[in-house]
């Protein structure tokens, strides 16, 4: 018997503008826990501004953004914290922090985050590092690192945790096909395994085609198609087109 | 009158993240393992150039001194001129400043680029408080390294005068320390030294807003660096000010 599908995040009517440009429009959907949806557009139309509402990092001007059951917006730093511990987030540089090693960026929400002992923050460090391939590479400084093993590192990052929701941003940009591919089969992985809920900032139409349950198609700010990747892909809207079809 | 508005505004907002700063620094949890790093990062990393700049200063400012007593016949005040000089205002002023250089456009600039870098979304999307773990312990570890660099400061004045008056009148070392502290009461060394924990606040405090609060990425990292040196070197020097009239007014016998 398939478990029952929960809501992992929705968006309820979001509006979000800087200065007088507005950014998202209106903008309505859910994904449930256990699904991945790939967020498409042109650059600048509010994909990554979409990820940091749901993270809490902007406050949308109007609407509601749910978070596993709960609304963020409006909510206070104790609850906003709650909630953030429920996330992971895969950011498009991978945000790394430079004054620590790889093994210190890891630990350091283990640390603050847990009650788990050294010996056992150690372990966990080291079998997330070694999911991602980075295994020898503990020791390093972020500086030391190439983008694609820095992408990798912030997955890692993302995923020390085991949050219940990942949000990445970009995971593929700036990577050879065969690295892209990667971190694509890690996604998954993370899907499969945990039933993490993905939600993908991307570019790469052949790795949301992989990935994707669903796909939202978002143009100067509105939701211009949301389903299916098969089902987007019969939309008549020519933005839609070029961005599936290219 | 826009440009009025603009500074009020700037005043309140720098006020208000002083403020918050203050409060954080008493509420948990107390970052102290950032503290002993920032500590270290601000005290070890400006102890070379606090002793340096203090040896040499000292050195030229007994040159230039003795010129002038060796006119009225009051050499052997050189060393006492020396030792009040430096503990009471050259020692304390010139360690903010250097620190206002070295460190304030440090913490500027690195945090600029942990903001433009999204470092800092990076921090709260784990559940960590940015401001407790960034700027609160670099703004403390300020507070609690000037006072101490500034006696380094001072003491390698003393001994730049010395070095300097030795070349000169072969005067001896446990003569020169004698009449250096022969005019100096502790009031002359408690209140000035310790007023540079408020330099070290308006150091730590000024560079973390500048710096955690831009959003001109790349571009406001150097922003950042240069209003963190600028702003709180002149904040130093006003503050000082003021702060000479509040340690004559609670100890009047330092105000000759």
């Amino acid at each position: 018997m398939s478990e029952p599908q929960t809501i992992a995040v929705e968006f309820k009517r979001v509006m979000k503008s800087f200065g007088t440009k507005r950014v998202l429009n209106d903008v309505s959907f859910h994904i449930d826990q256990g699904q991945a949806l790939c967020l498409l557009g042109r650059s600048g139309t509010g994909k990554s501004v979409t990820l940091k509402l749901i993270m809490a990092l902007m406050r949308p001007d109007s609407g509601e953004v749910w978070v596993d059951q709960n609304n963020v917006v409006g909510m206070n730093e104790h609850g906003l914290s709650f909630v953030r511990r429920k996330l992971g987030y895969l950011f498009q540089d991978a945000a790394l922090f430079d004054s620590l090693t790889l093994y210190e960026n890891l630990a350091l929400p283990l640390s603050r985050l847990t009650r788990k002992s050294k010996d056992e923050i150690d372990d966990v460090v080291h079998r997330v590092l070694t999911d991602v391939g980075l295994g020898a590479d503990g020791a390093k400084y972020p500086s030391a690192l190439s983008g694609g093993m820095k992408k990798r590192a912030g997955l890692a990052r993302a995923l020390v945790l085991e949050p219940k929701i990942l949000l990445a941003d970009e995971p593929s940009s700036g990577l050879d096909r065969i690295t892209a591919s990667e971190i694509d089969e890690l996604l998954m992985r993370c899907k499969s395994e945990h039933r993490t809920a993905l939600i993908i900032v991307t570019h790469d139409v052949r790795g949301a085609r992989r990935i994707a349950d669903r796909v939202a198609v978002l143009d100067k700010g509105n939701l211009v198609a949301f389903g299916p990747v098969d089902e987007v892909s019969q939309s008549e809207n020519e933005v839609v087109r070029k961005l599936i079809t290219e | 009158m826009r440009w009025l508005s603009n500074l009020f505004e700037f005043v309140g907002k720098v006020g208000l993240f002083s403020l918050r700063i203050v409060v954080d620094s008493f509420r948990p949890p107390f970052e102290l393992a950032q503290l002993t790093r920032q500590v270290a990062e601000v005290g070890n990393k400006s102890l070379a150039l606090i002793v340096v700049s203090g040896f040499a200063l000292g050195a030229v400012m007994t040159l230039h001194t003795r010129n002038t007593l060796v006119t009225f016949g009051a050499t052997a005040l050189i060393p006492a001129v020396q030792a009040v000089s430096f503990f009471v205002e050259i020692g304390p002023l010139v360690a903010g400043l250097l620190l206002a250089g070295r460190v304030g456009s440090g913490i500027g600039a690195v945090l600029a680029n942990m903001r433009a870098s999204e470092q800092i979304d990076a921090i709260e999307s784990l559940s960590i408080d940015s401001f407790k773990f960034l700027v609160v312990p670099r703004v403390l570890a300020c507070v609690i390294a000037l006072p101490f660099l500034t006696l380094f400061m001072d003491f390698a004045g003393l001994l730049g005068g010395l070095l300097s008056e030795e070349l000169s009148s072969h005067i001896t070392p446990a003569l020169y320390i004698n009449r250096a502290f022969d005019y100096l009461q502790w009031s002359n060394f408690i209140a000035p030294t310790l007023k540079t924990a408020v330099f070290g606040f308006i150091i730590g405090s000024v560079s973390s807003y500048f710096g955690f609060t831009t959003d001109k990425g790349a571009q406001g990292v150097g922003e950042a660096a240069t209003n963190s040196v600028v702003l709180s070197s002149l904040l130093i020097i006003v503050a000082d000010v003021v702060l000479i009239k509040c340690i004559f007014f609670l100890f009047p016998e330092t105000a000759i």
